[in-house]
C-alpha cells in the first residue's frame, strides 16, 4: 500500500461519496503533509456538510427545534440532510421535504403536530423570500357593481400562504418560537389553520374567522368570491362573509381582483 | 473594459471598490449601519443570500448599495467541480450583477456540487492538468456570461491529493494567466492552507502573483489537530483574525501597497461594533502602508 508507483486519482464521485456516508472509508488518494491517509482531516470536510446543513435546517425550523430539543433535532436533521442533500447551491430553497420526513419519521409518529409545525415554518420562510407585491386596495371592491360583486375573483399575493391543520399550529408557533418567555398555553384539542402574508417587509401570522380557511384556500384556487363564499358557508355555520373579506383584504392576501364578465 | 458597469441606478453611488477596509454584511448589523452612517469602504455579500424573489434581503442590500459600494462573492458555483457549470446558477449570478453593479466579483477555487448534490463547503481540488484545464475552461465560461473579469480565491484545504502534480501557486498563476481573470489573497486560507500542510506562508506569499490580486479577505480560523496531532487550522470565520494573519496582512500591504480588503465574519456573529473595529484595524494598516508610499516616493 505505501509502496505506490502511481498515485491514486481521487474523483469527486468518491469524495463526495464519502461526505455523507460516516461509514465510508476515506477516499484513495486523500492525504496529509506526509502522504499518509488522513481520515481526521477528511473528517473535517463531513462535519462542514453535515453540520452547517444541520444548522440550516435549525434556522428555518425554529419552533420544531424547541419542541424536540436541540440534541433530538439534530439527530433528525442529520438524518434528513445525509438521505435529502440540497439540490441546488442557493441554500435558502433548501429544506422544503422535511416536513414529509418527519411525517414518515417512525419514532415521531405520537407527535403529529411537529408535521404542521414544520410546514408553517417552510411557509414562512417562503413569504419571507417571496416576490414583493403591494396589496390590493379595498376600494376596488366596493368600486365595482354590487350585482357583480360576487363574481370577481382575488389576485392570491406572492407571499400569501394558507396552511390547513388540525393541530393549534399558531399557539405551537407562538410557544416555541415567538414568545418562548412568555408560556403560551397549548391546547392540543384545538384546530387552527393559519393565513401567513408579508404585505411589506413583516411576515404576518394570523387564524382566519371561523370559515375563513376554506373561504380563502377557494379564493386561491381562484373561485369566485361568492363560489368561495359559498364553499365556506356549507362548512361552517358560523362563516361571516363581511368578516372573512376584511380580514382578508387588511391581511393583504391578495393583490387585485379580476372582475366577473359584464 | 472588463469590470465596468453600466450606467449606475438612481442616485447610488458608485461601484468602484476603494483601497480600503470592507466587512462581510449580516442581516443583523444592516439597522445599525446605515442608522450610525457607519465609515465603512465596501460591503461583501454571498451572492446565494439573495437569490430569493424578494423579500427583506433585497430590501436591506438596497439601501446598502445606495450608500456603499458592494463586492459579490459567490460561494456555490462550483468552479473546480467535474461537470459542467450549472448554467442556470450562472444566471441568477448574472443578474446579480446586472442589479447590484458589484465592484467585484469573486468565487473560489473549490467544488461544491456532484451530481445533482450541493455539498455545502469548499471542497479541495487536486492541483494537476486535468483538473486546471477545467478550472480554466469555467473561468472563461463565467467571464463570457457575467461580462466581467472575476476574482478567484485561493482556498482553506485540509488534505492534499496524491495525484496533485503542481504546487498550488503554480496552479493558479497558471489559471490566472490563461483566463485573464484576477485573484482574491485570503491571507487566512493562506495562513491555514500552510499550518495544514506544512509550508511556510512567508514563502507562499512572496511567491504569490500579487500584480493579479484585486482584493485581500481575512477572517478568524479554528484550531485543531490531525490524524498525528499536528497542528490543523479550521477555516471557520467564527472569531477575530489571528495576530499571525494580520502580521502577514502588514507585509504584504507594506509591500505591495493597499488593496481593498474584506474582514470576514459568517459564524458566531459579534456585535456590529466588533466586527467594525476589525475593519478598522485593517484601515489602519493600509492607512500606514499609504504613507510609506508616499515618503518613498518623496
Amino acid at each position: 500500500m505505501s509502496m505506490t508507483v502511481f498515485p491514486s486519482k481521487t474523483g469527486a464521485k468518491d469524495f463526495a461519496g464519502a461526505l455523507l456516508d460516516s461509514a465510508a472509508a476515506t477516499p484513495d488518494g486523500i492525504v496529509g503533509p506526509d502522504g499518509k491517509a488522513a481520515p481526521k482531516r477528511f473528517n473535517v470536510y463531513r462535519n462542514n456538510v453535515v453540520v452547517s446543513l444541520c444548522e440550516a435546517l435549525g434556522q428555518i425550523y425554529p419552533a420544531v427545534k424547541t419542541l424536540l430539543g436541540d440534541e433530538y433535532f439534530n439527530a433528525v436533521a442529520r438524518a434528513f440532510v445525509t438521505r435529502h442533500p440540497p439540490q441546488s447551491p442557493v441554500l435558502i430553497w433548501y429544506g422544503g421535504a422535511f416536513a414529509a420526513f418527519i411525517e414518515e419519521f417512525p419514532p415521531l409518529e405520537a407527535y403529529p403536530y411537529l408535521v404542521d409545525v414544520a410546514r408553517a415554518e417552510w411557509s414562512w420562510l417562503q413569504a419571507y423570500h417571496a416576490a414583493d407585491a403591494a396589496p390590493m386596495d379595498p376600494a376596488l371592491l366596493g368600486a365595482l357593481d354590487p350585482e357583480k360583486v360576487g363574481e370577481a375573483r382575488l389576485e392570491k399575493h406572492p407571499a400569501a400562504l394558507l396552511v390547513r391543520s388540525d393541530w393549534p399550529v399558531l399557539d405551537l408557533l407562538r410557544a416555541n418560537r415567538f414568545f418562548p418567555e412568555d408560556a403560551v398555553a397549548v391546547d392540543l384539542s384545538l384546530s387552527q389553520s393559519v393565513l401567513i402574508t408579508r404585505p411589506d417587509l413583516d411576515v404576518e401570522i394570523r387564524l382566519p374567522y371561523p370559515g375563513g380557511a376554506v373561504f380563502i384556500e377557494a379564493l386561491f384556487e381562484g373561485f369566485a368570491l361568492a363560489e368561495a363564499a359559498g364553499k365556506a358557508q356549507s362548512q361552517c355555520a358560523e362563516f361571516s362573509l363581511s368578516d372573512c373579506l376584511s380580514d382578508c383584504l387588511s391581511s393583504g392576501a391578495f393583490t387585485g381582483l379580476t372582475a366577473g364578465r359584464e | 473594459m472588463l469590470g465596468e458597469t453600466s450606467s449606475p441606478k438612481s442616485d447610488r453611488i458608485g461601484s468602484a471598490i476603494p483601497a480600503r477596509a470592507g466587512a462581510g454584511l449580516k442581516p443583523e448589523h444592516v439597522a445599525e449601519i446605515l442608522r450610525t452612517e457607519a465609515d465603512i469602504g465596501f460591503f461583501e455579500v454571498h451572492a446565494e443570500n439573495y437569490m430569493g424573489a424578494g423579500g427583506p434581503p433585497h430590501r436591506q442590500l438596497e439601501a446598502i448599495r445606495d450608500r456603499y459600494p458592494v463586492s459579490l462573492h459567490g460561494v456555490g458555483l462550483s468552479i473546480g467541480g467535474e461537470q459542467p457549470l450549472d448554467k442556470e446558477h450562472l444566471q441568477r449570478l448574472a443578474a446579480l450583477n446586472r442589479r447590484y453593479e458589484p465592484g467585484l466579483f469573486s468565487e473560489h477555487l473549490a467544488w461544491s456540487t456532484h451530481d445533482t448534490s450541493y455539498y455545502n463547503d469548499l471542497l479541495p481540488v487536486p492541483y494537476d492538468r486535468t483538473t486546471l484545464e477545467r478550472v480554466c475552461d469555467h473561468i472563461d465560461e463565467v467571464q463570457e456570461t457575467v461580462g466581467r473579469r472575476m476574482l478567484l480565491e485561493n482556498p482553506s484545504t485540509y488534505v492534499a491529493f496524491e495525484q496533485s502534480t503542481m504546487s498550488e501557486i503554480e496552479f493558479i498563476k497558471e489559471i490566472a494567466r490563461r483566463t485573464g481573470c484576477g485573484l482574491l489573497l485570503d491571507i487566512n486560507n493562506v495562513y491555514v492552507s500552510c499550518t495544514n500542510h506544512q509550508h511556510s506562508p512567508e514563502d507562499y506569499l512572496a511567491a504569490f502573483p500579487m500584480t493579479d490580486v484585486g482584493e485581500i479577505h481575512l477572517g478568524g480560523h479554528a484550531p485543531d489537530t490531525d490524524d498525528a496531532g499536528r497542528p490543523l487550522l479550521i477555516d471557520a470565520h467564527d472569531r477575530a483574525v489571528d495576530d499571525a494573519v494580520w502580521r502577514l496582512y502588514e507585509s504584504v500591504v507594506s509591500n505591495h501597497g493597499a488593496l481593498p480588503t474584506l474582514v470576514e465574519w459568517d459564524n458566531d456573529i459579534p456585535a456590529w461594533q466588533v466586527l467594525r473595529a476589525e475593519a478598522e484595524a485593517a484601515d489602519l494598516i493600509l492607512s500606514r502602508a499609504e504613507e510609506t508610499v508616499l515618503w518613498r516616493v518623496v
